[in-house]
Protein backbone atom coordinates (compact mmCIF):
# COMPACT_ATOMS: atom_id res chain seq x y z
CA UNK A 1 0.00 0.00 0.00
CA UNK A 2 1.40 3.37 -0.91
CA UNK A 3 1.13 5.42 2.26
CA UNK A 4 1.45 8.53 0.19
CA UNK A 5 -0.43 10.82 2.54
CA UNK A 6 2.47 10.44 4.96
CA UNK A 7 4.16 13.50 3.55
CA UNK A 8 1.24 15.83 4.00
CA UNK A 9 2.23 18.03 6.89
CA UNK A 10 -1.04 19.64 7.84
CA UNK A 11 -2.77 16.47 9.02
CA UNK A 12 -1.81 15.17 12.43
CA UNK A 13 -1.02 11.44 12.85
CA UNK A 14 -4.08 10.83 15.02
CA UNK A 15 -6.39 12.39 12.46
CA UNK A 16 -4.78 10.37 9.73
CA UNK A 17 -5.28 7.16 11.73
CA UNK A 18 -8.90 8.07 12.32
CA UNK A 19 -9.39 8.73 8.62
CA UNK A 20 -7.89 5.34 7.74
CA UNK A 21 -10.16 3.61 10.24
CA UNK A 22 -13.20 5.34 8.78
CA UNK A 23 -12.05 4.29 5.33
CA UNK A 24 -11.73 0.67 6.46
CA UNK A 25 -15.19 0.74 8.00
CA UNK A 26 -16.65 2.19 4.80
CA UNK A 27 -15.11 -0.71 2.89
CA UNK A 28 -16.55 -3.26 5.30
CA UNK A 29 -20.02 -1.76 4.99
CA UNK A 30 -19.99 -1.74 1.18
CA UNK A 31 -18.65 -5.29 1.06
CA UNK A 32 -21.26 -6.44 3.53
CA UNK A 33 -24.06 -4.99 1.41
CA UNK A 34 -22.66 -6.84 -1.61
CA UNK A 35 -22.24 -10.04 0.36
CA UNK A 36 -25.69 -9.91 1.94
CA UNK A 37 -27.58 -11.65 -0.91
CA UNK A 38 -25.07 -14.52 -0.86
CA UNK A 39 -25.29 -14.76 2.90
CA UNK A 40 -29.07 -14.72 2.72
CA UNK A 41 -29.22 -17.66 0.30
CA UNK A 42 -26.82 -19.71 2.42
CA UNK A 43 -28.60 -18.90 5.69
CA UNK A 44 -32.03 -19.54 4.22
CA UNK A 45 -31.07 -22.99 2.99
CA UNK A 46 -30.48 -23.94 6.64
CA UNK A 47 -33.13 -22.05 8.57
CA UNK A 48 -36.40 -23.36 10.02
CA UNK A 49 -39.30 -23.19 7.57
CA UNK A 50 -41.17 -20.45 9.51
CA UNK A 51 -38.29 -18.00 9.18
CA UNK A 52 -37.89 -18.31 5.42
CA UNK A 53 -40.29 -15.57 4.37
CA UNK A 54 -40.83 -14.00 7.79
CA UNK A 55 -42.01 -10.42 7.94
CA UNK A 56 -40.05 -8.62 9.31
CA UNK A 57 -37.09 -10.69 8.09
CA UNK A 58 -34.96 -12.67 10.52
CA UNK A 59 -31.25 -12.29 9.86
CA UNK A 60 -29.66 -15.01 11.96
CA UNK A 61 -31.51 -18.34 12.10
CA UNK A 62 -32.54 -19.43 15.59
CA UNK A 63 -31.69 -23.00 14.69
CA UNK A 64 -29.89 -24.72 11.84
CA UNK A 65 -31.89 -27.40 10.07
CA UNK A 66 -30.84 -29.38 7.04
CA UNK A 67 -34.24 -30.69 5.95
CA UNK A 68 -34.05 -29.10 2.54
CA UNK A 69 -30.70 -30.72 1.77
CA UNK A 70 -31.99 -34.05 3.03
CA UNK A 71 -34.98 -33.60 0.77
CA UNK A 72 -32.76 -32.93 -2.26
CA UNK A 73 -30.75 -36.04 -1.54
CA UNK A 74 -33.98 -37.91 -0.74
CA UNK A 75 -33.08 -38.92 2.80
CA UNK A 76 -36.27 -40.32 4.31
CA UNK A 77 -38.37 -39.47 1.25
CA UNK A 78 -39.58 -42.27 -0.92
CA UNK A 79 -41.36 -39.90 -3.25
CA UNK A 80 -39.14 -38.32 -5.89
CA UNK A 81 -40.23 -34.89 -7.03
CA UNK A 82 -37.01 -33.32 -8.28
CA UNK A 83 -34.84 -35.36 -10.66
CA UNK A 84 -31.95 -33.81 -8.81
CA UNK A 85 -29.43 -36.57 -9.46
CA UNK A 86 -30.14 -36.59 -13.18
CA UNK A 87 -29.64 -32.84 -13.47
CA UNK A 88 -26.51 -32.98 -11.37
CA UNK A 89 -25.11 -35.86 -13.37
CA UNK A 90 -25.93 -34.25 -16.72
CA UNK A 91 -24.39 -30.94 -15.71
CA UNK A 92 -21.25 -32.63 -14.43
CA UNK A 93 -20.71 -34.81 -17.51
CA UNK A 94 -21.50 -32.06 -19.99
CA UNK A 95 -19.33 -29.47 -18.26
CA UNK A 96 -16.38 -31.84 -17.84
CA UNK A 97 -16.45 -33.25 -21.38
CA UNK A 98 -16.85 -29.87 -23.06
CA UNK A 99 -14.09 -28.40 -20.90
CA UNK A 100 -11.63 -31.12 -21.90
CA UNK A 101 -12.42 -30.49 -25.55
CA UNK A 102 -12.27 -26.70 -25.38
CA UNK A 103 -9.13 -26.73 -23.27
CA UNK A 104 -7.26 -29.11 -25.57
CA UNK A 105 -7.88 -27.22 -28.77
CA UNK A 106 -7.65 -23.86 -26.99
CA UNK A 107 -4.23 -24.71 -25.58
CA UNK A 108 -2.84 -25.74 -28.95
CA UNK A 109 -4.21 -22.66 -30.66
CA UNK A 110 -3.25 -20.34 -27.82
CA UNK A 111 0.33 -21.55 -28.02
CA UNK A 112 0.46 -20.92 -31.76
CA UNK A 113 -1.00 -17.42 -31.39
CA UNK A 114 1.45 -16.59 -28.60
CA UNK A 115 4.56 -17.83 -30.39
CA UNK A 116 4.06 -17.32 -34.11
CA UNK A 117 2.86 -14.55 -36.32
CA UNK A 118 1.77 -16.39 -39.40
CA UNK A 119 -0.19 -15.05 -42.29
CA UNK A 120 -3.64 -13.98 -41.19
CA UNK A 121 -3.03 -14.88 -37.54
CA UNK A 122 -4.40 -11.58 -36.26
CA UNK A 123 -7.45 -11.94 -38.43
CA UNK A 124 -8.13 -15.49 -37.23
CA UNK A 125 -7.63 -14.46 -33.63
CA UNK A 126 -10.02 -11.51 -33.85
CA UNK A 127 -12.48 -13.69 -35.76
CA UNK A 128 -12.50 -16.20 -32.93
CA UNK A 129 -13.16 -13.50 -30.39
CA UNK A 130 -16.06 -12.23 -32.47
CA UNK A 131 -17.46 -15.76 -32.55
CA UNK A 132 -17.36 -15.70 -28.76
CA UNK A 133 -19.46 -12.53 -28.77
CA UNK A 134 -22.47 -14.17 -30.41
CA UNK A 135 -25.18 -14.39 -27.75
CA UNK A 136 -26.04 -17.94 -26.67
CA UNK A 137 -29.65 -17.51 -27.67
CA UNK A 138 -28.65 -16.60 -31.25
CA UNK A 139 -26.38 -19.63 -31.71
CA UNK A 140 -28.89 -21.94 -30.06
CA UNK A 141 -31.40 -21.47 -32.89
CA UNK A 142 -29.38 -23.04 -35.75
CA UNK A 143 -28.28 -25.72 -33.28
CA UNK A 144 -31.92 -26.46 -32.60
CA UNK A 145 -32.70 -27.13 -36.25
CA UNK A 146 -29.43 -28.93 -37.05
CA UNK A 147 -29.53 -31.09 -33.94
CA UNK A 148 -33.16 -31.99 -34.62
CA UNK A 149 -32.04 -33.40 -37.98
CA UNK A 150 -28.96 -35.12 -36.56
CA UNK A 151 -30.91 -36.60 -33.65
CA UNK A 152 -28.81 -34.67 -31.13
CA UNK A 153 -31.69 -32.73 -29.64
CA UNK A 154 -32.17 -33.46 -25.95
CA UNK A 155 -28.91 -35.45 -25.93
CA UNK A 156 -25.89 -34.94 -23.71
CA UNK A 157 -23.61 -35.12 -26.76
CA UNK A 158 -25.37 -32.16 -28.35
CA UNK A 159 -24.69 -29.91 -25.40
CA UNK A 160 -21.08 -31.09 -25.11
CA UNK A 161 -20.48 -30.10 -28.71
CA UNK A 162 -22.27 -26.77 -28.30
CA UNK A 163 -20.38 -25.83 -25.12
CA UNK A 164 -17.02 -26.86 -26.57
CA UNK A 165 -17.66 -24.44 -29.44
CA UNK A 166 -18.79 -21.75 -27.02
CA UNK A 167 -15.68 -22.06 -24.83
CA UNK A 168 -12.96 -22.62 -27.42
CA UNK A 169 -12.39 -18.93 -28.28
CA UNK A 170 -12.08 -17.97 -24.64
CA UNK A 171 -9.68 -20.75 -23.65
CA UNK A 172 -7.62 -19.82 -26.72
CA UNK A 173 -7.50 -16.22 -25.60
CA UNK A 174 -6.56 -17.02 -22.01
CA UNK A 175 -3.96 -19.60 -22.99
CA UNK A 176 -2.20 -17.34 -25.47
CA UNK A 177 -1.85 -14.85 -22.62
CA UNK A 178 -0.31 -17.45 -20.34
CA UNK A 179 2.03 -18.75 -23.04
CA UNK A 180 3.24 -15.22 -23.76
CA UNK A 181 4.27 -15.19 -20.12
CA UNK A 182 6.69 -18.10 -20.69
CA UNK A 183 10.00 -16.71 -21.97
CA UNK A 184 10.59 -17.55 -25.61
CA UNK A 185 14.28 -18.11 -24.89
CA UNK A 186 13.45 -21.34 -23.04
CA UNK A 187 11.84 -22.65 -26.18
CA UNK A 188 14.74 -21.65 -28.32
CA UNK A 189 17.26 -23.20 -25.93
CA UNK A 190 15.31 -26.47 -25.92
CA UNK A 191 15.24 -26.53 -29.69
CA UNK A 192 18.97 -25.84 -29.97
CA UNK A 193 19.44 -28.80 -27.64
CA UNK A 194 17.60 -30.94 -30.13
CA UNK A 195 13.95 -30.82 -29.14
CA UNK A 196 11.41 -30.58 -31.93
CA UNK A 197 8.87 -27.78 -31.70
CA UNK A 198 6.27 -30.21 -30.49
CA UNK A 199 8.61 -31.61 -27.84
CA UNK A 200 9.56 -28.18 -26.56
CA UNK A 201 5.87 -27.31 -26.39
CA UNK A 202 5.04 -30.45 -24.40
CA UNK A 203 8.11 -30.51 -22.15
CA UNK A 204 8.89 -26.84 -21.62
CA UNK A 205 5.92 -24.57 -22.24
CA UNK A 206 3.04 -26.73 -21.13
CA UNK A 207 4.40 -27.47 -17.62
CA UNK A 208 5.23 -23.80 -17.14
CA UNK A 209 1.76 -22.73 -18.22
CA UNK A 210 0.07 -25.28 -15.95
CA UNK A 211 -1.45 -22.71 -13.55
CA UNK A 212 -2.89 -20.95 -16.57
CA UNK A 213 -4.21 -24.22 -17.88
CA UNK A 214 -5.97 -24.82 -14.57
CA UNK A 215 -7.48 -21.34 -14.56
CA UNK A 216 -8.69 -21.59 -18.15
CA UNK A 217 -10.11 -25.03 -17.52
CA UNK A 218 -12.00 -23.84 -14.49
CA UNK A 219 -13.30 -20.85 -16.37
CA UNK A 220 -14.57 -23.08 -19.16
CA UNK A 221 -16.05 -25.51 -16.66
CA UNK A 222 -17.92 -22.80 -14.81
CA UNK A 223 -19.29 -21.23 -17.99
CA UNK A 224 -20.66 -24.60 -19.02
CA UNK A 225 -21.84 -25.38 -15.48
CA UNK A 226 -24.00 -22.26 -15.33
CA UNK A 227 -25.01 -22.01 -19.00
CA UNK A 228 -28.73 -21.56 -19.50
CA UNK A 229 -29.55 -20.01 -22.89
CA UNK A 230 -28.41 -22.86 -25.13
CA UNK A 231 -29.56 -25.53 -22.70
CA UNK A 232 -33.01 -23.97 -22.42
CA UNK A 233 -33.49 -24.40 -26.16
CA UNK A 234 -31.76 -27.74 -26.72
CA UNK A 235 -32.98 -29.80 -23.75
CA UNK A 236 -36.44 -31.20 -23.20
CA UNK A 237 -36.37 -34.00 -20.61
CA UNK A 238 -34.33 -35.12 -17.58
CA UNK A 239 -32.29 -37.17 -20.06
CA UNK A 240 -30.26 -34.07 -20.89
CA UNK A 241 -31.62 -31.21 -18.77
CA UNK A 242 -28.90 -29.47 -16.82
CA UNK A 243 -28.97 -27.98 -13.37
CA UNK A 244 -29.75 -24.41 -14.54
CA UNK A 245 -32.70 -25.60 -16.63
CA UNK A 246 -33.95 -27.67 -13.71
CA UNK A 247 -33.64 -24.65 -11.48
CA UNK A 248 -35.58 -22.55 -13.98
CA UNK A 249 -38.40 -25.10 -14.12
CA UNK A 250 -38.84 -24.89 -10.39
CA UNK A 251 -38.93 -21.11 -10.25
CA UNK A 252 -41.87 -21.23 -12.66
CA UNK A 253 -44.05 -23.38 -10.41
CA UNK A 254 -47.07 -21.79 -8.80
CA UNK A 255 -45.94 -22.37 -5.25
CA UNK A 256 -42.19 -22.27 -5.06
CA UNK A 257 -40.34 -24.05 -2.28
CA UNK A 258 -37.97 -21.14 -1.70
CA UNK A 259 -35.91 -22.86 0.93
CA UNK A 260 -35.50 -25.91 -1.27
CA UNK A 261 -34.41 -23.62 -4.09
CA UNK A 262 -31.83 -22.04 -1.80
CA UNK A 263 -30.50 -25.47 -0.93
CA UNK A 264 -30.26 -26.28 -4.63
CA UNK A 265 -28.41 -22.99 -5.19
CA UNK A 266 -25.94 -23.78 -2.45
CA UNK A 267 -25.25 -27.19 -3.98
CA UNK A 268 -24.70 -25.54 -7.34
CA UNK A 269 -22.40 -22.96 -5.76
CA UNK A 270 -20.06 -25.48 -4.18
CA UNK A 271 -17.86 -26.30 -7.20
CA UNK A 272 -17.71 -22.64 -8.19
CA UNK A 273 -16.62 -21.54 -4.73
CA UNK A 274 -13.89 -24.17 -4.52
CA UNK A 275 -12.57 -23.42 -7.99
CA UNK A 276 -12.65 -19.65 -7.73
CA UNK A 277 -10.90 -19.68 -4.37
CA UNK A 278 -8.21 -22.00 -5.66
CA UNK A 279 -7.44 -20.14 -8.85
CA UNK A 280 -8.45 -16.49 -8.39
CA UNK A 281 -4.85 -15.35 -8.74
CA UNK A 282 -4.22 -17.08 -12.08
CA UNK A 283 -7.62 -16.08 -13.35
CA UNK A 284 -7.07 -12.39 -12.74
CA UNK A 285 -3.60 -12.57 -14.20
CA UNK A 286 -4.89 -14.37 -17.27
CA UNK A 287 -7.68 -11.90 -17.84
CA UNK A 288 -5.51 -8.81 -17.44
CA UNK A 289 -2.38 -10.10 -19.07
CA UNK A 290 -2.76 -8.03 -22.21
CA UNK A 291 -2.20 -4.88 -20.14
CA UNK A 292 1.44 -5.60 -19.37
CA UNK A 293 2.91 -5.70 -22.83
CA UNK B 1 10.51 -16.22 -35.84
CA UNK B 2 14.23 -16.57 -35.56
CA UNK B 3 14.43 -20.15 -34.42
CA UNK B 4 17.86 -21.70 -34.75
CA UNK B 5 16.56 -24.74 -36.54
CA UNK B 6 15.83 -25.72 -40.05
CA UNK B 7 12.20 -25.99 -41.07
CA UNK B 8 11.26 -29.40 -42.34
CA UNK B 9 7.69 -28.68 -43.34
CA UNK B 10 4.88 -30.93 -42.15
CA UNK B 11 3.79 -31.19 -38.56
CA UNK B 12 7.00 -30.14 -36.83
CA UNK B 13 8.27 -27.57 -39.28
CA UNK B 14 6.93 -24.58 -41.12
CA UNK B 15 3.35 -25.70 -40.86
CA UNK B 16 3.54 -26.27 -37.13
CA UNK B 17 1.50 -23.20 -36.13
CA UNK B 18 -1.08 -24.11 -38.73
CA UNK B 19 -1.56 -27.57 -37.25
CA UNK B 20 -1.77 -26.10 -33.77
CA UNK B 21 -4.46 -23.60 -34.71
CA UNK B 22 -6.39 -25.93 -36.98
CA UNK B 23 -8.55 -27.81 -34.41
CA UNK B 24 -9.75 -24.60 -32.75
CA UNK B 25 -10.49 -22.91 -36.05
CA UNK B 26 -12.18 -26.05 -37.32
CA UNK B 27 -14.48 -26.19 -34.28
CA UNK B 28 -15.35 -22.52 -34.54
CA UNK B 29 -16.05 -22.71 -38.27
CA UNK B 30 -18.09 -25.90 -38.16
CA UNK B 31 -19.96 -25.14 -34.94
CA UNK B 32 -20.31 -21.36 -35.01
CA UNK B 33 -19.71 -19.86 -38.45
CA UNK B 34 -21.57 -22.43 -40.56
CA UNK B 35 -24.57 -22.63 -38.22
CA UNK B 36 -24.76 -18.83 -38.22
CA UNK B 37 -24.69 -18.77 -42.03
CA UNK B 38 -27.45 -21.38 -42.05
CA UNK B 39 -29.30 -19.34 -39.47
CA UNK B 40 -29.08 -16.30 -41.71
CA UNK B 41 -30.57 -18.32 -44.54
CA UNK B 42 -33.42 -19.40 -42.23
CA UNK B 43 -34.03 -15.76 -41.32
CA UNK B 44 -34.89 -15.19 -44.99
CA UNK B 45 -37.60 -17.85 -44.90
CA UNK B 46 -40.97 -18.09 -43.20
CA UNK B 47 -40.11 -21.35 -41.41
CA UNK B 48 -42.75 -22.20 -38.83
CA UNK B 49 -41.92 -25.10 -36.52
CA UNK B 50 -45.44 -26.49 -36.64
CA UNK B 51 -45.61 -26.35 -40.45
CA UNK B 52 -42.04 -27.09 -41.57
CA UNK B 53 -43.17 -28.26 -45.01
CA UNK B 54 -44.68 -24.88 -45.91
CA UNK B 55 -41.31 -23.16 -45.76
CA UNK B 56 -40.90 -20.45 -48.38
CA UNK B 57 -38.17 -17.94 -49.21
CA UNK B 58 -39.33 -14.46 -48.22
CA UNK B 59 -36.17 -12.38 -48.65
CA UNK B 60 -35.89 -9.65 -46.07
CA UNK B 61 -39.59 -9.88 -45.24
CA UNK B 62 -38.91 -10.97 -41.65
CA UNK B 63 -36.66 -8.00 -41.03
CA UNK B 64 -39.26 -5.62 -42.44
CA UNK B 65 -41.90 -7.29 -40.27
CA UNK B 66 -39.74 -6.63 -37.21
CA UNK B 67 -39.40 -2.96 -38.11
CA UNK B 68 -43.19 -2.66 -38.04
CA UNK B 69 -43.51 -4.58 -34.78
CA UNK B 70 -44.05 -2.41 -31.70
CA UNK B 71 -42.84 -5.15 -29.34
CA UNK B 72 -39.58 -5.27 -31.28
CA UNK B 73 -39.03 -1.55 -30.73
CA UNK B 74 -39.91 -1.84 -27.09
CA UNK B 75 -37.48 -4.74 -26.60
CA UNK B 76 -34.79 -2.75 -28.38
CA UNK B 77 -35.43 0.32 -26.25
CA UNK B 78 -35.39 -1.75 -23.05
CA UNK B 79 -32.15 -3.41 -24.13
CA UNK B 80 -30.41 -0.13 -24.93
CA UNK B 81 -31.50 1.47 -21.65
CA UNK B 82 -30.65 -1.64 -19.67
CA UNK B 83 -27.23 -2.18 -21.26
CA UNK B 84 -26.24 1.47 -21.16
CA UNK B 85 -27.18 1.94 -17.52
CA UNK B 86 -25.75 -1.43 -16.45
CA UNK B 87 -22.31 -0.97 -18.03
CA UNK B 88 -21.87 2.56 -16.73
CA UNK B 89 -23.07 1.85 -13.21
CA UNK B 90 -21.00 -1.33 -13.03
CA UNK B 91 -17.92 0.57 -14.10
CA UNK B 92 -18.36 3.47 -11.67
CA UNK B 93 -19.34 1.22 -8.79
CA UNK B 94 -16.54 -1.21 -9.64
CA UNK B 95 -13.98 1.60 -9.66
CA UNK B 96 -15.32 2.89 -6.36
CA UNK B 97 -15.11 -0.54 -4.73
CA UNK B 98 -11.66 -1.22 -6.19
CA UNK B 99 -10.35 2.04 -4.76
CA UNK B 100 -12.02 1.33 -1.41
CA UNK B 101 -10.43 -2.11 -1.15
CA UNK B 102 -7.08 -0.88 -2.44
CA UNK B 103 -6.73 1.68 0.34
CA UNK B 104 -8.04 -0.61 3.05
CA UNK B 105 -5.31 -1.45 5.52
CA UNK B 106 -6.87 -4.24 7.54
CA UNK B 107 -8.55 -7.44 6.37
CA UNK B 108 -7.93 -6.82 2.68
CA UNK B 109 -7.64 -10.52 1.92
CA UNK B 110 -11.03 -11.46 3.33
CA UNK B 111 -12.64 -8.39 1.76
CA UNK B 112 -11.26 -9.38 -1.65
CA UNK B 113 -12.68 -12.88 -1.28
CA UNK B 114 -16.09 -11.72 -0.10
CA UNK B 115 -16.53 -9.26 -2.97
CA UNK B 116 -15.98 -12.14 -5.38
CA UNK B 117 -18.97 -14.08 -4.08
CA UNK B 118 -21.40 -12.87 -6.78
CA UNK B 119 -18.98 -14.12 -9.44
CA UNK B 120 -19.55 -17.65 -8.21
CA UNK B 121 -23.27 -17.48 -8.92
CA UNK B 122 -24.43 -18.64 -12.32
CA UNK B 123 -26.74 -16.04 -13.93
CA UNK B 124 -29.71 -18.38 -13.46
CA UNK B 125 -29.03 -18.45 -9.74
CA UNK B 126 -28.84 -14.68 -9.63
CA UNK B 127 -32.13 -14.51 -11.51
CA UNK B 128 -33.84 -16.90 -9.14
CA UNK B 129 -32.43 -15.18 -6.10
CA UNK B 130 -33.58 -11.70 -7.11
CA UNK B 131 -36.91 -13.01 -8.31
CA UNK B 132 -37.39 -14.13 -4.75
CA UNK B 133 -36.04 -10.93 -3.16
CA UNK B 134 -38.34 -8.81 -5.31
CA UNK B 135 -41.38 -11.08 -4.96
CA UNK B 136 -44.35 -8.91 -3.99
CA UNK B 137 -45.83 -11.43 -1.50
CA UNK B 138 -42.88 -12.99 0.27
CA UNK B 139 -39.86 -11.07 -0.99
CA UNK B 140 -37.09 -9.76 1.19
CA UNK B 141 -37.23 -6.26 -0.29
CA UNK B 142 -40.86 -5.70 0.65
CA UNK B 143 -40.28 -7.30 4.05
CA UNK B 144 -37.36 -4.96 4.66
CA UNK B 145 -39.49 -1.99 3.62
CA UNK B 146 -42.03 -3.14 6.20
CA UNK B 147 -39.29 -3.29 8.81
CA UNK B 148 -38.19 0.24 7.96
CA UNK B 149 -41.56 1.95 7.54
CA UNK B 150 -43.74 -0.12 9.89
CA UNK B 151 -46.49 -0.26 7.26
CA UNK B 152 -47.12 -3.10 4.88
CA UNK B 153 -48.06 -2.07 1.38
CA UNK B 154 -46.33 -4.55 -0.92
CA UNK B 155 -44.80 -3.06 -4.06
CA UNK B 156 -45.28 -5.27 -7.14
CA UNK B 157 -41.64 -4.95 -8.22
CA UNK B 158 -41.68 -7.52 -10.99
CA UNK B 159 -45.08 -6.58 -12.39
CA UNK B 160 -45.09 -2.77 -12.82
CA UNK B 161 -43.16 -1.59 -15.83
CA UNK B 162 -40.24 0.61 -14.95
CA UNK B 163 -39.92 -1.20 -11.61
CA UNK B 164 -39.33 -4.61 -13.17
CA UNK B 165 -36.58 -3.18 -15.37
CA UNK B 166 -35.08 -1.65 -12.24
CA UNK B 167 -35.24 -4.99 -10.39
CA UNK B 168 -33.49 -6.75 -13.28
CA UNK B 169 -30.89 -3.97 -13.34
CA UNK B 170 -30.19 -4.42 -9.64
CA UNK B 171 -29.64 -8.15 -10.22
CA UNK B 172 -27.37 -7.47 -13.19
CA UNK B 173 -25.33 -4.85 -11.35
CA UNK B 174 -24.94 -7.10 -8.33
CA UNK B 175 -23.80 -9.93 -10.58
CA UNK B 176 -21.27 -8.04 -12.73
CA UNK B 177 -19.83 -5.24 -10.59
CA UNK B 178 -17.46 -7.50 -8.61
CA UNK B 179 -15.82 -8.62 -11.83
CA UNK B 180 -15.15 -4.98 -12.78
CA UNK B 181 -13.90 -4.27 -9.26
CA UNK B 182 -11.50 -7.22 -9.28
CA UNK B 183 -9.99 -6.35 -12.67
CA UNK B 184 -9.63 -2.68 -11.71
CA UNK B 185 -8.14 -3.67 -8.37
CA UNK B 186 -5.55 -5.74 -10.24
CA UNK B 187 -4.84 -2.58 -12.22
CA UNK B 188 -4.47 -0.43 -9.11
CA UNK B 189 -2.13 -2.97 -7.52
CA UNK B 190 0.10 -2.99 -10.59
CA UNK B 191 0.66 0.78 -10.59
CA UNK B 192 4.11 2.08 -9.60
CA UNK B 193 4.20 4.09 -6.35
CA UNK B 194 6.67 6.79 -7.45
CA UNK B 195 4.19 9.09 -9.26
CA UNK B 196 1.97 9.09 -6.17
CA UNK B 197 4.85 9.91 -3.84
CA UNK B 198 5.97 12.72 -6.11
CA UNK B 199 2.43 14.08 -6.27
CA UNK B 200 2.11 13.92 -2.48
CA UNK B 201 5.34 15.88 -2.09
CA UNK B 202 3.93 18.48 -4.44
CA UNK B 203 0.84 18.69 -2.24
CA UNK B 204 -1.70 17.02 -4.53
CA UNK B 205 -4.89 16.02 -2.73
CA UNK B 206 -6.22 12.49 -2.77
CA UNK B 207 -8.82 13.45 -5.37
CA UNK B 208 -6.23 15.09 -7.59
CA UNK B 209 -3.99 12.05 -7.39
CA UNK B 210 -6.92 9.82 -8.29
CA UNK B 211 -8.05 11.94 -11.20
CA UNK B 212 -4.69 12.88 -12.72
CA UNK B 213 -2.61 9.77 -11.98
CA UNK B 214 -4.72 6.74 -11.12
CA UNK B 215 -7.39 7.15 -13.76
CA UNK B 216 -5.10 7.62 -16.80
CA UNK B 217 -2.78 4.84 -15.66
CA UNK B 218 -5.41 2.15 -15.19
CA UNK B 219 -7.11 2.95 -18.49
CA UNK B 220 -6.03 -0.35 -20.12
CA UNK B 221 -7.62 -2.25 -17.26
CA UNK B 222 -10.84 -0.29 -17.66
CA UNK B 223 -11.05 -1.35 -21.29
CA UNK B 224 -10.13 -4.95 -20.51
CA UNK B 225 -12.94 -5.11 -17.99
CA UNK B 226 -15.37 -3.44 -20.42
CA UNK B 227 -14.29 -5.65 -23.32
CA UNK B 228 -14.77 -8.88 -21.39
CA UNK B 229 -18.04 -7.59 -20.00
CA UNK B 230 -19.25 -6.76 -23.51
CA UNK B 231 -18.73 -10.40 -24.54
CA UNK B 232 -21.38 -11.39 -22.05
CA UNK B 233 -24.15 -8.88 -22.73
CA UNK B 234 -26.47 -11.74 -23.67
CA UNK B 235 -26.29 -13.10 -20.14
CA UNK B 236 -29.09 -10.69 -19.30
CA UNK B 237 -31.36 -13.20 -21.04
CA UNK B 238 -31.04 -15.54 -18.07
CA UNK B 239 -32.07 -12.83 -15.62
CA UNK B 240 -35.01 -11.54 -17.63
CA UNK B 241 -36.29 -14.98 -18.51
CA UNK B 242 -36.36 -16.07 -14.88
CA UNK B 243 -37.40 -12.84 -13.19
CA UNK B 244 -40.21 -11.66 -15.46
CA UNK B 245 -40.16 -13.86 -18.56
CA UNK B 246 -40.26 -10.60 -20.53
CA UNK B 247 -43.72 -9.86 -19.23
CA UNK B 248 -46.20 -8.83 -18.20
CA UNK B 249 -47.46 -8.20 -21.74
CA UNK B 250 -43.92 -7.88 -23.18
CA UNK B 251 -43.20 -4.83 -21.07
CA UNK B 252 -39.84 -6.02 -19.74
CA UNK B 253 -38.98 -7.79 -22.99
CA UNK B 254 -35.41 -7.49 -24.25
CA UNK B 255 -33.99 -8.50 -27.60
CA UNK B 256 -32.72 -11.82 -26.21
CA UNK B 257 -35.99 -12.91 -24.63
CA UNK B 258 -37.96 -11.71 -27.63
CA UNK B 259 -35.78 -13.92 -29.85
CA UNK B 260 -36.68 -16.92 -27.70
CA UNK B 261 -40.36 -15.98 -27.64
CA UNK B 262 -40.62 -15.66 -31.41
CA UNK B 263 -38.50 -18.65 -32.43
CA UNK B 264 -39.26 -21.25 -29.76
CA UNK B 265 -42.36 -20.26 -27.77
CA UNK B 266 -44.34 -18.98 -30.78
CA UNK B 267 -42.69 -21.43 -33.25
CA UNK B 268 -42.08 -18.61 -35.77
CA UNK B 269 -38.57 -19.80 -36.42
CA UNK B 270 -37.79 -17.68 -39.47
CA UNK B 271 -38.85 -14.49 -37.72
CA UNK B 272 -37.00 -15.57 -34.57
CA UNK B 273 -33.72 -16.10 -36.40
CA UNK B 274 -34.10 -12.64 -37.96
CA UNK B 275 -34.53 -11.31 -34.43
CA UNK B 276 -31.45 -13.23 -33.30
CA UNK B 277 -29.34 -11.26 -35.75
CA UNK B 278 -30.43 -8.09 -34.02
CA UNK B 279 -28.92 -9.49 -30.81
CA UNK B 280 -25.75 -10.40 -32.71
CA UNK B 281 -25.51 -6.89 -34.14
CA UNK B 282 -25.86 -5.31 -30.71
CA UNK B 283 -23.20 -7.58 -29.21
CA UNK B 284 -20.76 -7.07 -32.07
CA UNK B 285 -21.21 -3.31 -31.84
CA UNK B 286 -20.24 -3.22 -28.17
CA UNK B 287 -17.44 -5.77 -28.56
CA UNK B 288 -15.92 -3.95 -31.53
CA UNK B 289 -16.10 -0.65 -29.70
CA UNK B 290 -14.45 -1.80 -26.47
CA UNK B 291 -11.84 -4.00 -28.12
CA UNK B 292 -10.81 -1.10 -30.34
CA UNK B 293 -10.48 1.13 -27.29
CA UNK B 294 -8.45 -1.61 -25.63
CA UNK B 295 -6.18 -1.94 -28.64
CA UNK B 296 -5.74 1.82 -28.80
CA UNK B 297 -4.87 2.04 -25.12
CA UNK B 298 -2.21 -0.61 -25.66
CA UNK B 299 -0.93 1.06 -28.80
CA UNK B 300 -1.37 -2.00 -31.02
CA UNK B 301 -3.98 -4.33 -32.42
CA UNK B 302 -2.83 -7.57 -30.79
Amino acid sequence: MAESSRKQRRISPTRRRLRQELWNIATYIVIFVFFLPTLWIILTSMRPEVEVNARPPVLLPRALVFDSFAYLFKVGHAEKTIPFYEYFYNSLVISAASTVLALTVGTLAGYAFARFHFQGSNLVFVGMMLARAIPGIAISLPFFILFARLGLLDKITGLVVAYAAMNTPFTTWLMQGFFKDVPKELDEAAQIDGCSRWQSFIRIDLPLALPGLAASGIFAFLSAWGEFQIASVLTRTPASKTFPVGLYDFTQQFTVDWRGMCAMSVVMLVPAVIFVLLTQRQLIRGLTFGAFK
Amino acid sequence: MAYGRKDYGGFTGRNFPFFMVFPAVFIVIVLVVLPMVYSFYLSLTNLHLLHPSRVRFVGFGNYLKLLKDSVFWRSLLNTVIFTGVAINVEFLLGLFIAQLIFKTTRGQGIVRTLIMSPMMFAPVLVGFQFKWFFNDQVGLVNNLLYLLTGRYNPIPWLINYPLNLLAILVAEIWMSTPFMAIILLAGLTSLPVEPFEAAAVDGASGWQQFYYITLPMIRPFIYIAMAIRSLDLGRAYDLVRIMTGGGPANRSEMVWTYTFRLAIADNKFGLGTAMSFVTVAISLFFVAYFFRQLAKSQGSVY
